[in-house]
């Protein structure tokens, strides 16, 4: 069961030297793709996986904001005809800045986007640049107000810190222009360098080139501190949201809703099995092209959850929200109270200050945030 | 057999000349290798040897060959070890032989450590001639090395073969030189039996093996030998060759080379250097030059995960069943629970047995910092030995306490004597002699505490020197020292498997580096890490490892949890190869802090 679908666009302008993710350089997403993706749902409908009325439908990517917004129309048409769609869903868009313009922007809410995610990244244009980014910080506040003009009311945007070359001055500036265009939603992470990217092999053996962990955790302590004092939830780790502006479809993430991935290299976790099933898609091109033209979806590494893993997925999910884990809640998913499972652990944690425990919750504090690895990494078999 | 016939000889070389190849290229050549059996490094059986190119336990192999005079010639090649750490047993391997091959590299020239050997070869009276390997390489300067070793060693080099193992050059040659040049054994085939025990080892299905040369006396399956050292009886189950594989003959006479099966069930019982002989009709004196072995390096090796207490424990007594130089007892750590201190010939003896536990027996080992044995004067008079920091009693009832003395031979190219005198200065050293064995080649003779030698000396020796130098050293003596325990604090709490026994006069920067060094090697953890040195009460030395700020993953994409999972099973497996000491994680590296400090 899904109440959830993502659909990946692995497109982009050109390759961000950071990010590790399923992508290839185009102008335009290939029209075949996006025959692909339908095909693909349709193949999907055919499950014998329940589905209600879908929750969310997220665009991601790549760079979906690279799909003609005629296309966009099509795929959510055929999604609610074949899964329906609740009254409310949250439909959202990935946009990169230097792609969209008021016309655009304006034909993607026609389409059924309520919702926008903009890559602004940063706001200083030295930085965009060491990111390797197309837009500058005066085209993503551009598209930002061209997004409002065009009717979105729910727009969040991405920020990276802890950069090559940044200090916590030009952190705090980033975070003071944002505040300006007041979007409703800010995803706010670190810069991790992962393996296969041009970073890993700019900065693998050049650490000191990188804000060291201090600092780090200095730009996510102002972070925190400069955006709850303007009225935003921190909600979840990497996640701030103005009230009732949450992301309900990367909640869903975290809470374990089922959802769909449909695209080259998409992730779907279906709760069909009584702790669920994770599989991902194939990333190659042509595979993905050959089967679904076949009849099959594309796939790969299907792994159906014990209750052993559901648990540990509960747990490191669960706890990235800032409301944690409620213990009834637990307790009806597993049937055995979490304490029974994991109480020694998280008193461990509470008493050195990583975890907080209430009478019915269990959950990080901001300390524990910054070192949830630590946390998580406790709770794997 | 005709023991006019017969030349047993080794092949005295530095590691990296080309030994084992050369070895290689004579079994080849006399048909001794078929091309089924062939694998480069015949001689060299272990993996761990042949990815270090030295040998660590002896081998020996019969050639046999018809000469350019037309006749048929057995030649036992005796294979030596080729490390300072076994010098006792290269000693007994070339006593077996009447002859060497010196063989150098032509682009390198002499080293030490092929100097100690020569000598070695020299003192137990064998015929020495030179052979100049790599003479291929463009960098070949047979003229200079052939100065080098008439000004260095003395021996005549005139007449040096040119050779290229490698290319197989000079093949021929070398076994003419072979015949020609070292005499044939000598001996009486039918005195009473005696024959000299020059190395031994276990094998699983046949027991202890042992490989003798016969002096003199005749050696038949099924006679009563006795090994006079140890007074043991024993029946000669199987007497043979190696060919290169092992192969029975009926006898083995005066002047051979080959083995013995004799039920023996320890390795212990067969003591390199020990005198063979029969029950019935013994020998009228054992051969000279016998020694008993003993470690001279101890460690405590520990496992990382306690379940492989067992494991660690069996593993250690298959090596041993090998290896009698080496031993091992249990040892109780607070910090680090239960173990073994182990004891080993030398710094690359104790190398070689933990890569061989890691790597052939699957062990997450934490080896704490080699020691050397110590004595200990009480103030009743009594003297013990200690083997580890945590032996030594109370100050109170401590005299006075000695530390062994070794005489070391270093040898340089002239540019760096100032720099090696410095480092032998500063390991509390005692100049003997400096001696110019060339206008570019100097030796520097020195007596040095072992305990420097064991920590970082060698490593220091070679980043003075950028490799060039080469140390070989022998035992002297022990010698009152100002010997101190220093103690390493881990937030408060002593970690025994860190102490140490130190120089007073070197406890206070030793102290202070080693902290240092091991602030770099633990990571920060999820709470504030005091490390202190301290000897006895007083704090000498402190650092602080910061709390972990910060270790967040970066934002899902696309809902990919497994990828999300991965990442902290990873971080998890990490963790393993920490070990606990209270509630501190301590990598492996930091227990051998102390060999890394500058």
């Amino acid at each position: 069961m899904f109440t959830r679908i993502y659909l990946h666009i692995p497109f982009c302008r050109s390759k961000c030297p950071y990010c590790a993710f399923v992508s290839s350089q185009t102008q335009t997403v290939p029209a075949d793709y996006t025959e692909l993706l339908l095909a693909e749902m349709r193949l999907a409908a055919a499950l014998p996986a329940q589905h209600t009325p879908l929750e969310s439908i997220y665009f991601g990517g790549g760079t979906p904001s690279l799909l003609e917004p005629s296309s966009v129309a099509t795929i959510l048409a055929q999604a609610k005809d074949l899964f329906g769609l609740a009254a409310n869903a949250e439909i959202t868009l990935e946009a990169n800045p230097g792609t969209v313009d008021a016309m655009r922007l304006a034909a993607f809410r026609k389409a059924g986007i309520n919702r926008l995610s903009l890559g602004v990244q940063s706001l200083d244009d030295r930085l965009l640049k060491t990111l390797g980014r197309i837009h500058t910080a005066r085209q993503a506040l551009d598209a930002f107000s061209a997004a409002r003009t065009a009717g979105f009311d729910n727009i969040g945007i991405d920020l990276i810190h802890a950069l090559p070359g940044q200090s916590e001055r030009m952190w705090q500036a980033d975070l003071e222009q944002a505040l300006r265009i007041a979007p409703e939603h800010l995803s706010v992470y670190g810069l991790s360098v992962e393996e296969g990217t041009p970073y890993a092999d700019r900065y693998a053996d050049n650490e000191e080139l990188l804000p060291d962990q201090d600092l780090a955790a200095e730009m996510f302590e102002l972070a925190d501190e400069v955006l709850t004092t303007h009225g935003y939830e921190h909600y979840e780790i990497a996640n701030y949201a103005l009230p009732g502006r949450r992301s309900r479809h990367n909640s869903g993430y975290w809470h374990r809703d089922g959802y769909l991935g449909l695209g080259r290299g998409a992730h779907t976790f279906l709760r069909d099995t009584p702790y669920g099933t994770r599989c991902s898609n194939t990333p190659d091109p042509d595979e993905y092209r050959n089967e679904i033209c076949n009849g099959a979806l594309p796939w790969r590494d299907i792994s159906i959850l014990s209750s052993e893993d559901a648990m540990t997925e509960y747990m490191f999910l669960g706890l990235r929200m800032a409301d944690g884990i409620g213990f009834n809640a637990f307790e009806q998913e597993f049937g055995v109270p979490l304490d029974q499972v994991y109480g020694e652990t998280t008193r461990g944690f509470a008493q050195a200050g990583l975890l907080e425990i209430t009478n019915h919750r269990v959950r990080l504090t901001r300390r524990g945030m910054l070192l949830s690895n630590q946390v998580f990494s406790k709770f794997l078999p | 057999m005709d023991i006019s016939r017969l030349r047993n000889f080794s092949i005295i070389a530095h590691i990296d000349h080309g030994k084992s190849t050369l070895a290689d290229r004579l079994l080849e050549y006399t048909g001794t290798l078929s091309e089924r059996e062939k694998q480069d490094q015949f001689l060299d059986k272990m993996d761990l040897e042949r990815e270090r190119g030295i040998t660590i336990k002896a081998q020996t192999v019969r050639l046999n060959y018809r000469a350019d005079d037309g006749n048929d010639y057995v030649l036992n090649l005796i294979d030596t070890p080729g490390h300072v750490d076994f010098t006792y047993e290269v000693s007994r391997s070339l006593s077996a032989c009447e002859g060497g091959l010196l063989v150098v590299d032509a682009s390198q020239g002499v080293e030490a450590q092929t100097l100690a050997n020569v000598y070695l070869a020299l003192d137990n009276n064998l015929e020495v001639f030179p052979v100049l390997n790599k003479i291929d390489l463009p960098a070949a300067e047979p003229e200079r090395v052939m100065h080098e070793i008439e000004d260095i060693i003395g021996i005549d080099a005139h007449d040096a073969v040119f050779a290229s193992a490698k290319e197989g050059i000079g093949i021929h040659e070398i076994l003419e030189e072979i015949i020609s040049k070292i005499p044939a054994p000598k001996g009486d085939m039918s005195a009473p039996l005696k024959a000299l025990l020059f190395d031994s080892w276990y094998d699983q299905y046949q027991g202890v093996i042992i490989l003798v040369r016969l002096f003199d006396g005749t050696l038949k399956k099924g006679d009563k030998i006795q090994l006079v050292r140890t007074g043991r009886t024993y029946e000669a189950l199987k007497v043979g060759v190696f060919a290169p594989v092992m192969v029975e003959v009926p006898q083995l006479t005066a002047g051979e080379v080959g083995f013995i099966i004799a039920g023996i069930k320890d390795v212990a019982d067969a003591k390199v250097g020990d005198t063979v002989t029969h029950f019935h009709r013994p020998c009228a004196s054992p051969l000279a030059g016998f020694k008993e072995v003993k470690p001279m390096v101890f460690s405590g090796l520990y496992p990382i995960d306690t379940v492989q207490y067992e494991q660690l424990r069996d593993a250690l007594a298959k090596l041993k069943l090998n290896d009698s130089s080496f031993s091992f007892e249990p040892e109780t750590s607070v910090a680090l629970g239960f173990g073994f201190r182990c004891g080993f010939l030398g710094l690359l003896h104790m190398e070689i047995i933990q890569e061989r536990l890691e790597r052939e027996f699957g062990l997450d080992l934490i080896t704490t910092a080699p020691t050397v044995v110590y004595k200990v004067h009480r103030v009743t008079g009594e003297i013990q030995t200690i083997e580890s920091a945590n032996q030594l009693p109370e100050l109170q009832n401590v005299e006075y306490l000695e530390e062994p003395f070794i005489l070391a031979h270093i040898h340089v190219p002239n540019e760096f004597v100032g720099g090696v005198l410095a480092l032998c200065e500063d390991k509390r050293g005692v100049q003997r002699e400096i001696k110019y064995l060339t206008p570019t080649r100097v030796m520097i003779i020195y007596e040095l505490p072992l305990n420097e030698i064991v920590l970082d000396f060698y490593d220091r020796l070679k980043s003075i020197t950028k490799g060039y130098a080469s140390l070989d050293y022998e035992h002297l003596d022990y010698r009152r020292s100002e010997l101190v325990r220093m103690n390493i604090m881990i937030n408060g709490e002593v970690v025994d498997a860190l102490s140490l026994i130190i120089h007073r006069d070197k406890a206070y920067f030793r102290g202070r580096d080693l902290v240092s060094k091991m602030k770099e090697l633990i990571p920060r953890q999820m709470f504030e890490v005091a490390i202190q040195a301290a000897i006895g009460n007083k704090v000498i030395a402190r650092e602080t490892v910061k709390a972990m700020r910060k270790d967040v993953l970066a934002k899902c994409y696309g809902g990919d949890i497994t990828r999300k999972r991965k990442l902290l099973e990873k971080q998890k497996e990490g963790k393993k190869r920490m070990k606990n000491v209270g509630n501190v994680e301590l990598p492996q590296e930091a227990f051998l802090a102390i060999l890394k400090v500058e």
